[in-house]
């Protein structure tokens, strides 16, 4: 494979309207996913997770302002309009949805639906496409494909028609693979079986992966990173298993305290005080300080960059040290204090998979 | 809800199909005497409707022997229940002939300004759909414009219409049919259009509506996203799935144009069923009247049944005569 990152977010700053009534939603957001890479994308709702995944299929609110680049396999997604956006959108990223049941057609054959960007997209024939469709219904686990086209979806699972719309993203072959909360509507069981079909997938492709949760331990079982997101700004950024036993923001750190683990039933859960923001309620200066317990002077005067996490490790930590980094001004004294009292690391990827 | 066949399978439809018109039966046998009834109980006496003031007791006596009307309402009715069966509507009174041979040579020209009323009324749902997907000036100026349409009676637009182009600018011929299809054409355009107008304005609303609604819907947003050229995302996933309320809708409006014949066949002097009714009601020629209404209520019925088999086929969610919750 090239060098060449599927998916580079550069700066991207996202408001709605215009002069007085402008509404900021991201502020500065650089988000990098690699070929084969699953980054995870991890934030309350608010945070701005959804519109920077979508702003990698130009799917942006109608009359957004942008600036920054986002760039697809290289090619920039920012004013890209007509028929260069919709073959963007039809070979290089595909995306998966919360709810199957709401974004597939309710009153159309599945098969249409599967075969649909195929046929418009890239030109193929009704036959070539029903035979890769078939192909990807039974790689994600649809006995019976052929049978399975011809029904309408009501008549499947949300699991199951989760998995269809996994494979009507997979058809394309796209570089750039997205997933917005592709468990939430789902329930426990199905979200596990419909995260292995991921995993698989991760390790039998090279397509990179952008994973946007709200649910950090989900999103330790799949992804290599994440960028954790707060009030349309990300605060935090590390290889899984450094931000769950390093984090060097508070906020990653409270919602580790604050999250639930399979593995520690009696860790005490501490809530984050108050409700999480938007960036256009965000106070000035730091967006966490309102809820933050190590608030100090000087974090409501300026935002906090994002800056590479300096640390005097001696082990072999030091590498991944290097790819860590906060927007917290006072990360360096904090330190240790944000270590989660219980550590625990999820195994990367047999932590999810029943 | 388990997996289960599609929802129109064909021995439902037949079922489906068979329940109503054993129910279409039953619909006309009581709107049959429901007609019968309140025609009866108007005033006025036929025969003296069709034979003038000066008529003398022996004519009126004779005519009401030849048409049973002074047997009891029951026996009258009976009379006119068991001609039908036999396909048999009576007489009519003012034209001294079977209804049967009235309504014959009147069916095709009134059927010719449904259709072509039906199909002006269509192009209702591509300006529903314009205004769906361009929003701003050609939105606005479709939902002024249909508003001003809704609200004009066939009898208004059929004023204009022959004020504007049949006298001011003589394009189109005021009165009559016309021989040969072009100008049976150009004879039908003013009333097919009376008879539209408002439909049209009716139909875009009800498109409009139901297309915005499907553009809002997350399905559609992921056609898009999926690089889906935006013509056929209105046509397969927006305008596809509103296609319920607009053919529901649709069918109703259309089997109404039958009614609404009456006043635009007079105004413009059209030999039709509209006109006939008209006539018959004035000269209280009972047995016309009677077929005509049951023949309302006939299209009225399969129109509706039409629209529950299409709904069925275009929404697989809806099976056939269940309610789904």
């Amino acid at each position: 494979m090239t060098d060449i990152s599927v998916l580079e977010i550069d700066r991207l700053t996202v408001s709605l309207g215009s002069g007085r009534a402008a509404r900021p939603i991201l502020d500065e957001v650089t988000v990098r996913v690699d070929t084969g890479e699953v980054v995870g994308l991890v934030g309350e709702s608010g945070s701005g997770k959804s519109v920077t995944c979508r702003a990698a299929l130009g799917l942006l609110p109608r009359g957004a302002r942008v600036n920054g680049s986002v760039r697809v396999a290289g090619t920039e997604v920012v004013g890209l309009r007509g028929s260069g956006l919709r073959a963007l959108r039809s070979r290089q990223v595909a995306m998966i949805y919360q709810d199957p049941r709401a974004c597939v057609n309710p009153v159309r054959r599945i098969g249409d639906f599967l075969t649909e960007g195929l046929r418009t997209g890239l030109g193929m024939s009704a036959a070539q496409a029903q035979e890769r469709i078939i192909e990807l219904l039974e790689l994600v686990g649809i006995r019976d494909p052929r049978a399975a086209m011809r029904q309408f979806p009501h008549e499947f699972s949300g699991g199951m028609l989760q998995r269809m719309v996994i494979a009507a993203a997979l058809a394309p072959e796209p570089a750039l693979l997205l997933a917005d909360e592709p468990t939430t509507a789902l329930d426990v069981t199905t979200q596990a079986e419909v995260i292995a079909v991921l995993t698989a997938l991760r390790a039998s492709r090279g397509t990179g992966m952008l994973f946007v949760t709200h649910d950090l331990e989900l999103a330790s079982a799949i992804c290599d990173r994440i960028y954790v997101m707060y009030a349309g700004r990300v605060v935090e950024h590390a290889p899984v298993r450094r931000l769950f036993t390093r984090p060097r923001h508070p906020y990653t750190a409270a919602l580790l305290m604050s999250t639930p683990t399979l593995a520690s039933t009696n860790a005490r859960l501490v809530a984050i005080e108050g409700r999480p923001v938007g960036l256009a309620e965000a106070p000035p200066g730091c967006s966490f300080a309102g809820r933050c317990v190590h608030v100090r002077d000087g974090c409501r005067d300026t935002v906090p960059p994002l800056r590479p996490v300096l640390e005097r490790v001696s082990t072999g930590d030091a590498l991944e040290a290097a790819t860590q980094s906060a927007a917290c001004l006072f990360e360096g004294e904090l330190g240790d204090l944000l270590a989660p009292r219980s550590v625990v690391v999820p195994d990367a990827v047999s932590g999810c998979v029943g | 809800m388990a997996a289960s066949g599609p929802a129109l399978g064909t021995r439902a439809a037949v079922l489906f199909v068979g329940r109503r018109l054993a129910s279409l039966v039953l619909t006309l046998l009581a709107t049959s005497f429901l007609v019968f009834g309140a025609v009866h109980l108007t005033p006025g006496d036929p025969a003296r409707a069709m034979l003038g003031p000066h008529a003398t007791p022996a004519a009126i006596a004779a005519i009401h022997a030849q048409y049973h009307l002074d047997d009891p309402f029951l026996v009258q009715y009976a009379h006119w229940l068991g001609g039908l069966s036999r396909g048999d509507f009576g007489r009519s009174i003012q034209f001294r002939q079977d209804v049967t041979s009235v309504l014959a040579p009147r069916i095709a020209v009134t059927g010719e300004l449904v259709a072509y009323a039906a199909a002006l009324t269509m192009l209702g749902v591509l300006l529903g759909v314009a205004a769906a997907v361009r929003p701003g000036v050609v939105d606005t100026g479709i939902v002024v414009s249909t508003t001003v349409a809704t609200a004009m009676p066939s009898f208004v637009v059929a004023i204009l219409l022959v004020a504007i182009f049949g006298v001011k600018l003589g394009w189109l011929p005021v009165v009559g049919v016309g021989d040969g299809p072009v100008s049976r054409l150009a004879h039908l355009t003013m009333p097919a259009v009376a008879l539209a107008v408002s439909l049209v304005g009716l139909l875009a609303r009800v498109t409009r509506a139901g297309v915005l609604d499907q553009l809002g819907r997350e399905h559609v947003e992921v056609a898009r996203a999926r690089g889906v050229p935006w013509l056929r995302v209105v046509r397969r996933h927006a305008l596809r799935n509103a296609l319920g309320p607009i053919l529901t809708v649709g069918g109703t409006l259309v089997a109404g144009i039958l009614v609404t014949t009456s006043i635009v066949e007079t105004a413009f002097g059209i030999h039709g069923l509209g006109e006939l009714l008209v006539k018959s009601v004035a000269q209280k020629d009972l047995p016309v009247v009677q077929a005509l209404a049951l023949l309302t209520v006939v299209v009225f019925v399969v129109m509706n049944l039409v629209i529950d088999v299409v709904a069925a086929l275009v929404d697989p969610r809806v099976a056939l005569g269940v309610r789904v919750a």
